[in-house]
């Protein structure tokens, strides 16, 4: 019974792929995005992981999906992979459907999962060959790939060790070793930084763009902490209860104050009392005060950028201006507003959606 | 190059996932110390019921000279005083821990591993992981109980100096491909328990629950809901083969009794699967196969338990099945 099921999946499979190779010749790279998604949703019940997602990743760009834990950003993954089914939308890679033709996305595209793991009683070639072999490598083929990529990822010394010696970060390596073994166009990593000190993440991080340049990839990246990934991602996006609250540069992102408000740093030479008072008086000021721990250093808060105003007032009234800057609101700070924005949206749904 | 071709040549280069699965469990399996473990407590079990049949066998050889079917009475034959200790009754009972112990962690170790995703992120059909899995179970299975079985085979040849006919030898494989089957059943049992359990220890426990009961207790339960549904009261020859007739069919739904029976039957050309009463000696053994005019032969005694190689393997491929749907059906993730 269970064989007449397998074959008819088979030709169906068969079937799905003949169409995906029309598809394919629709698909021209460089013009369309590699990874692109319309109105992909996923279900569990009366949950929504994944909520009409659309996304689109470019050919070459290191793409930052970013949001809190239970997010949805794994099941997006493993939507993208071909491992989990949506529930409503569509997605393409590389112009192939992912749940009608997995095993030639799955070809295509190397994955590194959350805590990933491997076998503890092989060496760590012997794991990443055996990933080689699923990828129908031959063992000549498997070995030089294997010898290149452990040298890459810093792990040759003890490639031969067995896997379950490794430690948290040498298995993140690994695993990055892993997902390229089967030379992919583009890369999925999902949480790669997580679990490891800081310094191990900085050269972990470092490890992965010096991969993708190598490699040639378009990556998909997932994490939970934007600080430590956003100087690698060319683009971000910030996910939170299954929705794209918002996506962009990095600079975009930070840049764009909602309100348009913006806070000045003025530094001011002689007395600060003076030119608080100064400043304050312009038209548009919300607030003024003296910078704690930095003397002679007003910060100002506006409803516009008033930078030139400032300047104009100061030089009128003979205050000399040692410094003037636009500080940019920090982008952790911008990644929180969009949490708590989603947040109160969806009324602490998203704690469940792990 | 045309995508045809393309698809062909990609087609013949990668082998069938599920024989790299299959090779890599394999090599999992032979290397590891659960292997070496169940082969020598295997061989130490079968010891003492080889040791009683060669002794039956020796002080009655000049007896049993010339007569048909001796040398399978090497794995029939029992202990005078203790009737349990037969080669294939142990086998019955111990060849069930060889499917539990190579399936019972074979998906949820990949779960809480964490190699699971990794795997099935391979171009590979998710099917290939079970079919996989299931193969390299059934080869160290097979190997194991053919190196036991030769074992014995090769004592009785050199040690007491019988030598089996072509149809004994026959008779002798057919037994192993049965045991075969029989142990496909408890792996792929097993198996279902560790896609559905999530931890190894729960999926080991129950299964070794489910052997427990099936080999201790599934006789003492027959024979009570035969007595509670059809009671032999009145001690009337109707109500009495009533009785039997349900303590045998309840006794039957468990694969060790289809197994046991249908083993007997092969393995000695005089039973038929309605007496299963069990020759105790060599002089027991060769009157019963003067007694009938002619044993059976080995068409005649597969056509008596084909009913239970049949229900064998539908159990099987339901338990099979049953972990192919349910391991389809689950998330990557836990």
């Amino acid at each position: 019974m269970a064989k007449v099921t397998a074959k008819r999946t088979d030709r169906q499979r068969a079937a799905a792929a003949t169409r995906e190779r029309d598809a394919r010749a629709a698909y021209r790279p460089g013009e369309e995005p590699v990874i692109r998604t319309r109105g992909l949703t996923k279900r569990y019940g009366t949950l929504t992981a994944v909520d009409r997602l659309d996304l689109d990743i470019y050919e070459g760009e290191i793409f930052g999906l970013l949001g809190p834990n239970g997010a949805g950003k794994t099941t997006t993954v493993l939507m993208l992979l071909g491992l989990s089914e949506p529930s409503g939308g569509e997605a393409r890679v590389l112009g192939l459907d992912p749940t009608r033709d997995p095993l030639e996305v799955k070809r295509k595209v190397g994955y590194l999962p959350d805590s990933v793991g491997f076998y503890d009683d092989m060496t760590g070639r012997q794991n990443l060959r055996y990933t080689a072999y699923l990828n129908g490598m031959t063992r000549a083929e498997a070995d030089e790939r294997i010898t290149v990529l452990l040298e890459q990822v810093g792990l040759t010394e003890v490639a031969d060790r067995k896997a379950g010696t490794y430690s948290r970060g040498m298995l993140q390596r690994l695993g990055i070793a892993d997902a390229l073994v089967k030379s992919p166009e583009v890369l999925v990593l999902d949480e790669p930084t997580i679990a490891i000190d800081p310094i191990g993440v900085a050269e972990l991080l470092e490890l992965i763009r010096g991969m993708v340049k190598e490699h040639r990839l378009t990556v998909l990246l997932s994490s939970h902490l934007l600080e430590q990934v956003q100087h690698i991602c060319d683009r971000v996006g910030i996910f939170c209860a299954g929705r794209l609250m918002a996506s962009g540069t990095v600079a975009e992102l930070m840049g764009a104050p909602t309100d348009g408000s913006v806070t000045l740093e003025v530094g001011v030479e002689g007395d600060p009392t003076l030119a608080l008072e100064a400043v304050r008086a312009l038209d548009g000021v919300t607030a003024v005060e003296p910078d704690e721990g930095q003397p002679g250093v007003l910060v100002v808060r506006a409803g516009r950028d008033l930078r030139n105003e400032v300047v104009a007032e100061l030089t009128r009234r003979g205050l000399p201006i040692s410094h003037l800057v636009l500080r940019r609101a920090g982008l952790e700070a911008v990644y929180r507003r969009y949490i708590q924005e989603c947040e109160e949206r969806s009324g602490g749904r998203t704690e469940s959606a792990a | 190059m045309t995508a045809a071709t393309e698809v062909r040549a990609r087609l013949r280069r990668a082998p069938a996932g599920w024989l790299v699965v299959a090779n890599k469990e394999f090599g999992d399996h032979v290397t590891s110390i659960r292997f070496v473990v169940l082969l020598l407590i295997l061989a130490a079990a079968i010891a003492p019921p080889l040791y009683f049949a060669a002794g039956t066998i020796r002080d009655l050889a000049p007896q049993a000279s010339g007569q048909p079917a001796v040398f399978l009475a090497l794995f029939t034959l029992s202990s005078q005083d203790i009737p349990i200790l037969r080669f294939d009754v142990f086998v019955g009972l111990l060849a069930p821990l060889l499917g539990i112990a190579f399936g019972f962690d074979a998906v949820n170790v990949e779960r809480t591993e964490g190699t699971l995703p990794r795997l099935v992120a391979q171009p590979i059909h998710r099917d290939d992981v079970i079919n996989g899995k299931f193969a390299a179970g059934l080869t160290t299975i097979a190997l194991m109980l053919g190196a036991l079985t030769l074992l014995v085979a090769g004592f009785g040849i050199f040690r007491l100096g019988i030598v089996p006919s072509m149809s004994e030898v026959v008779r002798l494989l057919v037994w192993y491909l049965l045991t075969i089957g029989y142990v496909g059943f408890w792996l792929a049992f097993a198996m279902l328990l560790s896609v559905a359990l999530r931890r190894a220890a729960a999926s080991a426990l129950i299964a070794f629950g489910v052997w427990f009961f099936f080999m201790v207790f599934w006789s003492l339960v027959a024979t009570l809901a035969a007595t509670i549904l059809a009671p032999a009261t009145t001690a009337s020859p109707e109500q009495a083969l009533g009785n039997l007739q349900l303590e045998q069919t309840i006794s039957r739904l468990s694969p060790a009794t289809l197994y046991q029976e249908a083993s007997l039957v092969l393995l000695n050309p005089v039973a038929g699967t309605a007496n299963v009463s069990v020759p105790g000696s060599l002089g027991e053994y060769i009157q019963a196969q003067q007694q009938i005019s002619s044993l059976h032969t080995l068409d005649q005694s597969l056509l008596i338990v084909w009913p239970q190689v049949v229900i064998l393997i539908a159990m099987t491929v339901i338990a099979f099945a049953a972990s192919y749907v349910l391991f389809m059906r689950q998330e990557v993730r836990a």
